[in-house]
């Protein structure tokens, strides 16, 4: 499954902050995304994942083909680790979490609240949701946010292993995952200021 | 589906918040009316339809904020909204897990609190038959209040103003059947208008629901 977006623009609270935007993620592919803050980097995922509109330009790839992780990690305190993501995964209807519970070492927490978890070993489960929705394309925004080493490289063996089965993946980022990845910086691609009008000018 | 609504039972077992907040309240005000407006018993049995369903419709909308606010703050309704359920699915799931841990414990408990207001014996029949009607009713509404304010800081207060004026139709005509039913009058009327009510709420309102929760995403 493709992902083509072109000449896309997006806005957040109204106003474009990235515009004439063109990429293809293809599958097995993993595009890294890089940009100061600020820049897009959310807005352009959500836009990608159906959350919000574009103002302009095309998003080719249907959109149900696309899993994403937020910055927020969904999981209900509680309800335990396999609750969690047993509900995921009977949403997304594919049921089997065995195989996102070892990739992210998580069976020896399986019986534990998601509220007693730390902050990395809630991320881990957060990541986790992304095996069991069974879809072809990532958008993970920040994903290796308060992870230690091990974990970080569990993630990249995930995603490294989503790649090989053919899907793809598109991770906004400051660190290096050690992917051989693209990196598509954003920050060329920053919307200009809306010159001011005649009648703000005048009012101003 | 069937996954969102055990899930959402589940969240309201163990929070405990749901079940007991609505039914306290309840209570509460159906032991305080007694107190307030004096023991006559003639005075009571004829207030005590209006009362019961006040303090149920009061009960229901006292857990509404929390119907969506939850699920916002964590980031599960932006996973949800990508997730294979249409959004009208999530919001009418929402309202029955709402209805099965507010309003059906309401109904239950409506005819043991009849009696402390001394509610004439065939009132009980058409008070449960009315509530168990309207609460549906209340539910959905309920959910379509809490789309609307949901990313809204202290939308709690916002809600309760928005959803209170689309309750008093309900509150109308469920009153209605429970009163007549309590003085032996026809009930017919005033039992259809709720029904269709509740059916018109049910059919037209998730979509409603759903459309602005889609613009509250974004």
């Amino acid at each position: 499954m493709t992902l083509s977006v072109s000449d896309l623009t997006i806005t957040r609270g109204g106003v474009p902050v990235l515009e004439g935007l063109s990429f293809k993620l293809t599958p097995g592919q993993a595009l890294i995304l890089r940009g100061p803050n600020g820049i897009g980097k959310t807005t352009l995922l959500r836009t990608l994942a159906g959350l919000q509109p574009a103002l302009a330009g095309q998003i080719e790839g249907a959109e149900d083909q696309i899993a994403y992780a937020s910055h927020s990690d969904g999981l209900k305190p509680t309800l335990t680790v396999v609750e969690n993501l047993a509900f995921w995964a009977s949403v997304f209807g594919t049921h089997d979490i065995q195989p996102a519970l070892d990739a992210f070492a998580l069976n020896d927490l399986s019986d534990r609240h998601a509220g007693n978890l730390s902050a990395g070993q809630k991320r881990r489960l957060g990541l986790a949701r992304m095996l069991v929705t069974g879809r072809p394309i990532w958008m993970l925004d920040e994903p290796t946010v308060s992870l230690d080493k091990n974990a970080v490289q569990m993630f990249a063996d995930a995603v490294r292993s989503h790649l090989g089965q053919g899907g793809s993946a598109l991770i906004a980022t400051h660190i290096d995952l050690g992917l051989d990845g693209e990196v598509l910086d954003v920050g060329p691609y920053k919307a200009k200021p809306q010159p001011i009008g005649d009648f703000d000018g005048g009012f101003l | 589906m069937i996954a969102l609504l055990l899930r959402d039972l589940k969240l309201a077992f163990r929070a405990g918040g749901g079940f007991g907040l609505g039914l306290a309240f309840f209570l509460i005000v159906t032991v305080l009316v007694p107190f307030a407006v004096g023991p006559q018993s003639s005075l009571l049995s004829t207030i005590a339809p209006g009362i019961l369903w006040l303090g149920a419709l009061l009960a229901c909308l006292l857990s509404l904020d929390r119907l969506l606010a939850l699920d916002w703050e964590d980031g599960s309704l932006d996973l949800l909204a990508t997730a294979p359920l249409p959004l009208e699915a999530v919001v009418s799931i929402k309202a029955l897990a709402h209805w099965i841990t507010t309003g059906l414990p309401l109904v239950l408990a409506a005819p043991f609190l009849g009696v402390l207001l001394n509610l004439p014996a065939p009132g009980f029949f058409w008070l449960v038959i009315s509530l168990l009607l309207g609460t549906p009713a209340m539910s959905v509404i309920g959910t379509f209040g809490a789309a609307l304010t949901v990313g809204l800081k202290r939308g709690g207060l916002l809600l309760s103003l928005l959803v209170l004026p689309l309750y008093v139709p309900t509150l109308i005509f469920g009153a209605e059947v429970a009163r007549r039913g309590a003085v032996g009058m026809e009930t017919q009327t005033p039992l259809l208008m709720l029904a269709g009510i509740t059916m018109a709420t049910i059919a037209l309102l998730p979509f409603a629901s759903a459309a602005v929760l889609r613009i509250n995403l974004r």
